[in-house]
């Protein structure tokens, strides 16, 4: 019986999208602002909806309409997909996946969850989140944390098929949400800090079968360059672009993890995203400047070849991954109509560049502590053209081994993390959650073994001096380079933003609160305080007629490691714990959903 | 071997005894810098003759101390939280160490550990053959030592004493040739 209703299914579902591409179909998805199908709401990485029910005149109004616990008590990034009637909800490891009818106020129509070798928790770098789910053609598409892609029957949750993308023995685990694209499902891997060399590959979507695989360092012929074609700021990049920079075979080791948000056009046919810190944390064992890690890459959709590439911290001093999500606009720049790529790196940078060639158009500091670089180099005629100019002091190259760098700011989480940025067309802005909070870096040797962490350098953290705040969350012009307007926060803000078109943007807090600010001043209009610390991404949809807003809390990733301890001020001598309470007297564990709307 | 860990757990576990009996005696008095028993070549030893730290009363620490510090931050901080005291997702070591006696130590750092609880899967991993730990896993236990017993406070260590001759050549000898 359950297989007949199954191919029931299948067949009905055939018919629907009749000779349509499953692109063409979920492109339209997509369009559609009552759902919200992939992790950004668009392939543009926008985190925008059309929804307008919730304006600012009227936000202060919202309350929590039903809630949801996931039975999971580590850290919950990512957020909650709709799709016609059913909410899809996903946890961290183990990695449970559960269909929640919205006709029938949230009950469970089905639930996966995969048996997984617990060996994976502690190769983990930073606790073991998931951060979220995909949908296309029929399916939910599911990177689990061993490295196992699964596309799931979304109505029935049955295993459609599964790909094993990577070996956790060695360090290699996943924690990101593939993005379906066209016939292919896009996945990249975890595991910089075990030395593991990072790839993205793409699968077929219908049998799980490999269609391409791009590493971030290596051969020509692995990282999918043309030597003549690809380029880096309007240049070849020529033969060899990634092993001339390293020493003998580190790149074998060489990191570039690719786990964080990718974006898509579907004009251009181009696929966007960046890679992270290059293995190991100590500079001084890797000579060059480690491409490609650290890189923004635009790749052709269909065969993954390279089209350009911008590295934007060559030889990686502090752990400056460049994974943040690649947000694709089309703005006004210098009185012309741009496509332009958007990006808010750890590095401290927010850059905004031509998507169409590479073309570097604004980089500037998206938080005035940021001290490592003085700037971006943007004179084209000069070698170091595109590269920071670094500031001696804060260099932990320079100052070498076993010497203890202080106070540089940004912290190795970054002026900003994983947690995705929204925009506004209406407005024009962006909307950045951020973290405020610098570090001590103290680089040493280290030895590679296979599987074990690959480190070599010890952090402390803590906010810049004099200030007590450790996160803000701002609103930026991408063609000026300027903050707009900035919220400051106790703590870091470790939750993706949503922006809406009735003017309101919200986002969520360590400490719990979900927040709704106008997008034009900033100005607080709502809050409520969910049962545990924000760390993933507010998302809004409409069911019968009425918008929600919908987030995940459960405190714990990156963020979790400083819970029970907040941050000291080394400044304030020895043993002082400092005024930077710790985040554990502020909330809790525990996955939950909380879902939001305007009293009827 | 067997026969020497069994030793050190019964003794253990009169220390555990003797450190109940004396922490209800110091009833909110908790911070206690033990002094050791003996040195050699500026490395300590507690009575058992297991590893332990020097910390004057200005607050320098012997090399070990210090050089545990480095290793923990380095290795261990990811899960257990800066200067031990835990993360959502592992147990703060500043409680741990009050209880682990060093032999139990070494087990749990050399072996790993599994606490599958529903809804928080705790699994340390076996880091026995992990020479960024092991070469330094004596040193990471007086560190935390100190710090369980409230003899360290938060932070860097502001002064050491200087790293003995000893210790380098095995170090080396441990972590092998560049």
């Amino acid at each position: 019986m359950k297989i007949l209703m199954a191919s029931l299914i299948s067949v009905s579902s055939l018919a629907l999208a009749g000779p349509a591409s499953a692109q063409d179909t979920d492109t339209k998805l997509t369009q559609n602002p009552a759902d919200w199908v992939i992790p950004a709401g668009n392939y543009a990485g926008n985190r925008y909806s059309k929804l307008d029910q919730i304006t600012n005149k009227n936000a202060s109004k919202l309350q929590p309409v039903w809630t949801f616990s996931t039975g999971v008590l580590r850290g919950h990034e990512g957020g909650p997909l709709v799709v016609g009637d059913i909410m899809y909800v996903h946890t961290p490891f183990p990695n449970i996946v559960y269909a929640l009818d919205l006709n029938n106020n949230g009950q469970i129509l089905w639930k996966y969850e995969p048996k997984q070798n617990p060996d994976v928790i502690p190769v983990m770098c930073c606790d073991t989140v998931n951060r979220g789910l995909s949908y296309a053609d029929g399916k939910i598409f599911l990177d689990q944390a061993d490295t196992t892609l699964v596309a799931l029957d979304a109505k029935t949750g049955k295993l459609l098929w599964s790909a094993v993308n990577g070996d956790p023995k060695i360090g290699e685990t996943a924690t990101m949400a593939p993005l379906p694209v066209k016939n292919e499902v896009l996945v990249g891997d975890s595991g910089g800090e075990f030395g593991v060399r990072c790839n993205v590959t793409a699968y077929d979507m219908n049998s799980g079968k490999r269609i391409w695989r791009a590493y971030s360092e290596g051969p020509d012929d692995e990282i999918l360059f043309d030597p003549e074609k690809t380029t880096m700021l309007g240049k070849p990049v020529g033969k060899d672009s990634s092993l001339k920079t390293w020493k003998g075979d580190q790149w074998k080791q060489g990191g570039g993890c690719t786990w964080g948000w990718y974006s898509y056009d579907p004009e251009l046919n181009m696929v966007y995203y960046g890679s992270g810190n290059p293995s190991t944390w100590n500079p001084k064992q890797r000579p060059g400047d480690n491409r490609w890690s650290m890189t923004i890459f635009a790749r052709d959709a269909d065969t993954g070849m390279a089209k350009w590439v911008y590295q934007m911290t060559p030889h990686d001093e502090w752990d400056y991954d460049g994974v943040n999500e690649m947000q694709l606009v089309d703005q006004k720049f210098d009185g012309k109509e741009r496509k332009l790529l958007v990006h808010f790196d750890r590095n401290g940078f927010g850059y905004t560049l031509d998507r169409t060639n590479g073309d570097l158009l604004v980089a500037e500091k998206f938080d005035p502590a940021v001290n490592w670089a003085t700037g971006i180099n943007m004179d084209k005629n000069s070698p170091d053209y595109g590269r920071p100019i670094r500031v001696k002091k804060y260099s932990t190259e320079a100052n070498g081994e076993d010497v203890n760098t202080q106070g540089v700011c940004p912290a190795a989480l970054g002026s900003k993390d994983e947690q995705p940025s929204a925009y506004s067309p209406k407005t024009g802005l962006f909307y950045v959650p951020t973290n405020h909070v610098c570090m001590d870096y103290q680089p040493f040797r280290v030895t590679y073994t296979p599987g074990q962490p690959y480190v070599g350098a010890i952090l402390s953290m803590y906010p810049p001096p004099g200030q007590t705040d450790m996160g803000n969350f701002i609103a930026w012009d991408a063609t000026k380079g300027k903050i707009v307007w900035s919220d400051p926060e106790r703590f870091s803000v470790w939750s993706g933003a949503l922006a809406t078109a009735g003017d309101v943007v919200f986002y969520g807090t360590l400490e719990g609160y979900l927040k709704a600010v106008d997008a034009k001043t900033g100005k607080e209009l709502y809050k409520f305080k969910t049962p545990s610390g924000i760390i993933g991404n507010v998302m809004t949809y409409m069911h019968k007629g009425r918008q929600y807003v919908a987030v995940l809390s459960g405190v714990g990733g990156w963020a979790g490691i400083g819970l029970a301890a907040g941050l000291t001020d080394p400044h304030a001598g020895l043993g002082a714990v400092g005024g930077y309470a710790a985040l554990s007297k502020y909330t809790s564990l525990g996955g939950a959903l909380t879902v939001f709307a305007l009293p009827q | 071997m067997a026969q020497i860990l069994s030793a050190m757990k019964n003794s253990a576990r009169l220390r555990a005894a003797l450190a109940t009996i004396l922490l209800l005696a110091a009833g909110a008095a908790l911070a206690e810098n033990r002094k050791p028993a003996s040195s050699k070549d500026g490395e300590y030893f507690d009575a058992n003759g297991d590893p332990a730290y020097n910390i004057s009363p200005d607050g320098k620490v012997d090399w070990r101390t210090y050089s545990g510090y480095l290793r923990f931050s380095a290795e261990c901080l990811r899960c257990h939280g800066p200067d031990g005291l835990g993360s959502s997702y592992a147990p703060n070591l500043t409680d741990s160490l009050k209880r682990l006696t060093y032999p139990q130590f070494l087990q749990t750092v050399a072996g790993g550990k599994r606490d599958l609880a529903g809804g928080q899967e705790k699994v340390m991993p076996s880091l026995g053959t992990d020479k960024n730990v092991m070469c330094f896993v004596d040193d990471i236990y007086v560190y935390l030592k100190a710090r369980a017993d409230g003899a360290l406070p938060r932070g860097r260590p502001t002064d050491h004493e200087p790293k003995p001759k000893s210790w380098s050549d095995a170090e080396d000898a441990c972590m092998g040739p560049e």
